[in-house]
């Protein structure tokens, strides 16, 4: 009788334990999940009730020319960011790696300090370094290019020039992965290493990398389903434009459904992009699970 | 060490140094602008060098934009998430780590899926729930959809399961019951990946931008990072005063990593897998 008594309340506790986050993850999460596809077979404003129309949102979606130019954009700044920015956090890694006690420190925190500053802070300084009239690197841009470019209202410039800001922004988090990736290396296989005679690019090449594959794919996988989110840079400095030339999927559930009051039609649209996105995190876990299992 | 060796040490430290004051320069700019008096920011003869000492930019963003009342609204939701993220993340974790209940493992699996959900997908429900509970442009509103961070419950399940048994005995045999264990045995154990837990969900709540920016449609209730996009907009363009906004805006978060530096690597560290 005890024992059944005591185990009940050892469930009750375990549940009011759980209860907070469990609560507020069916609020936030779970309901407007299920909302959200509901909503999207119906031609429903933000808010207030709409009618039930079938898969007509997805075949409006599937026939409009900007949902392919969103697709097209999202995909052009995946190419644009995710290799230079893991690559680039590679080799300032590396260096940073091979200096030691204060200066790694400085080091470290220079190339790290853009990564917690909010984005707008960091969408306005680079919006006055790159200001048309009077921005510090239009000389640069003249000399290279013979004249001063509006680089957020030429389409050809726009997402370069946005890419270039997010990997300046976000490249210090790529930093920190690959050190601390660094640091699990065992020191014993470098000094192995020198004592057989191994040169520098053999040692990087036959002990480094092959450790460090691990984070390389962790890197690389964070930053596909980061830079798929992509809003804040291109609404803060391009708005989208010129020509739709910035406009990004999440860019277009935002106009749809905050602007144009199409509250089924982006819902469709975010579905699509929710979708994307939980596709690659689950290949991503899987990627990493087999990867960890090699270990 | 061989005397090319050296050199070629040198040259690289020296690579690394100039590839880092590169990186640091536009924040050096928008300092070096920031100080000077709006004439001067546009004319000719500015150099790249910090020349005038002009605090003027940084009074009139103080006192003739709203600044304090976005750092308020900052601060107070920023301190709340932060609070009720840690709580409720270290006793659902305490309880997948430490207690057997029927449906532990799925109640794991739902806090790793929800880890792999795009809370960004689903701003558009979410804004229509925070409309039924009437807590568009609030506090609640701008806090609720930024209370689930599952990568607090998986950090603080790895500590937790690494706790060995005998600690919690001597508290069992005095009758002490799991809420007793949690707040007097295992948090105290593990007080360092609380703080750096702690510090870095502060940053990212501090520096939320996209939900804060639907929920909020008065200027009164904006946090910094959305508010400070207002400044440019009602004024027209003043360079001295913008750059004066967005290093103000940044400065506790730029503060809180300068001061607890190992710590917020630590944790970024942790949070992401390749340590722990």
């Amino acid at each position: 009788m005890t024992m059944i008594h005591n185990r009940r309340r050892h469930y009750l506790v375990a549940a009011s334990l759980v209860a907070p986050f469990m609560v507020i993850l069916a609020l936030v999460f779970l309901y407007p999940a299920i909302r959200m596809v509901a909503l999207s077979f119906t031609n429903g404003p933000l808010i207030g009730a709409g009618d039930w129309v079938g898969l007509d949102n997805y075949r409006r979606l599937l026939s409009d020319n900007l949902f392919y130019t969103s697709l097209k954009n999202n995909g052009y700044f995946i190419v644009l960011t995710v290799l230079p920015t893991t690559l680039l956090a590679l080799a300032i890694a590396l260096m940073i790696n091979r200096l030691s006690g204060r200066l790694q420190a400085t080091m470290l925190a220079l190339f790290f300090l853009p990564y917690i500053l909010p984005v707008s802070v960091v969408t306005q300084i680079w919006s006055w370094m790159l200001d048309f009239q009077f921005g510090i690197v239009q000389p640069l841009l003249a000399f290279i290019t013979g004249k001063p470019i509006p680089v957020f209202r030429n389409p050809h410039w726009v997402m370069p020039m946005v890419a270039l800001v997010t990997i300046w922004w976000t490249n210090g988090f790529n930093v920190l992965l690959f050190i601390a990736g660094l640091r699990n290396i065992p020191v014993d296989l470098f000094e192995a290493a020198s004592l057989d005679g191994a040169s520098r690019r053999q040692k990087f090449c036959r002990i480094t990398w092959p450790l460090l594959w691990p984070v390389t794919a962790l890197v690389l996988t964070l930053q596909l389903i980061l830079q798929l989110k992509i809003f804040d840079q291109v609404y803060l400095m391009s708005q989208g434009g010129p020509f739709n030339s910035s406009y990004v999927l999440l860019l277009m559930v935002y106009r749809e459904a905050f602007q144009l009051n199409n509250g089924g039609y982006a819902s469709a649209v975010a579905l699509v992009l929710f979708v994307l996105i939980m596709v690659v995190s689950v290949l991503q876990f899987q990627l990493l699970r087999l990867g960890g299992g090699k270990r | 060490m061989t005397r090319t060796r050296k050199i070629e040490n040198a040259c690289l430290t020296a690579i690394t140094m100039a590839a880092a004051v590169l990186w640091i320069f536009p924040l050096y700019w928008a300092l070096v602008t920031s100080l000077r008096s709006e004439d001067h920011v546009v004319s000719r003869n500015a150099g790249l060098l910090p020349d005038q000492f002009n605090l003027s930019a940084y009074i009139d963003a103080i006192f003739n934009t709203q600044l304090v009342t976005w750092y308020i609204n900052s601060i107070v939701t920023a301190l709340i998430i932060t609070l009720l993220v840690i709580v409720s993340g270290m006793m659902c974790a305490y309880a997948l780590s430490q207690m057997r209940f029927p449906g532990r493992r799925l109640l794991y699996v739902v806090v790793l899926a929800s880890f792999m959900v795009p809370s960004q997908a689903l701003v558009v429900t979410q804004f229509i729930l925070m409309d039924q509970l009437d807590l568009i442009d609030s506090w609640a509103g701008i806090i609720l959809p930024q209370l689930i961070v599952p990568v607090v419950i998986i950090v603080y399940k790895q500590f937790f399961d690494a706790v060995p048994g005998e600690m919690r005995e001597a508290v069992v045999l005095d009758g002490g019951g799991d809420y007793t264990l949690l707040f007097r045995v295992y948090l105290p154990l593990n007080r360092g990946i609380t703080t750096a837990l702690a510090i870095i969900t502060f940053i990212m709540a501090w520096n939320q931008f996209f939900w804060p920016f639907l929920v909020v449609n008065s200027e009164a209730m904006m946090t910094i990072p959305v508010g400070i996009t207002q400044v440019n907009d009602a004024f027209g363009v003043r360079y001295a005063r913008l750059m004066a906004v967005a290093l103000l805006a940044a400065m506790p978060v730029a503060l809180a990593y300068l001061i607890f530096q190992r710590r917020v690597t630590e944790a970024v560290m942790i949070s992401s897998g390749v340590k722990g």
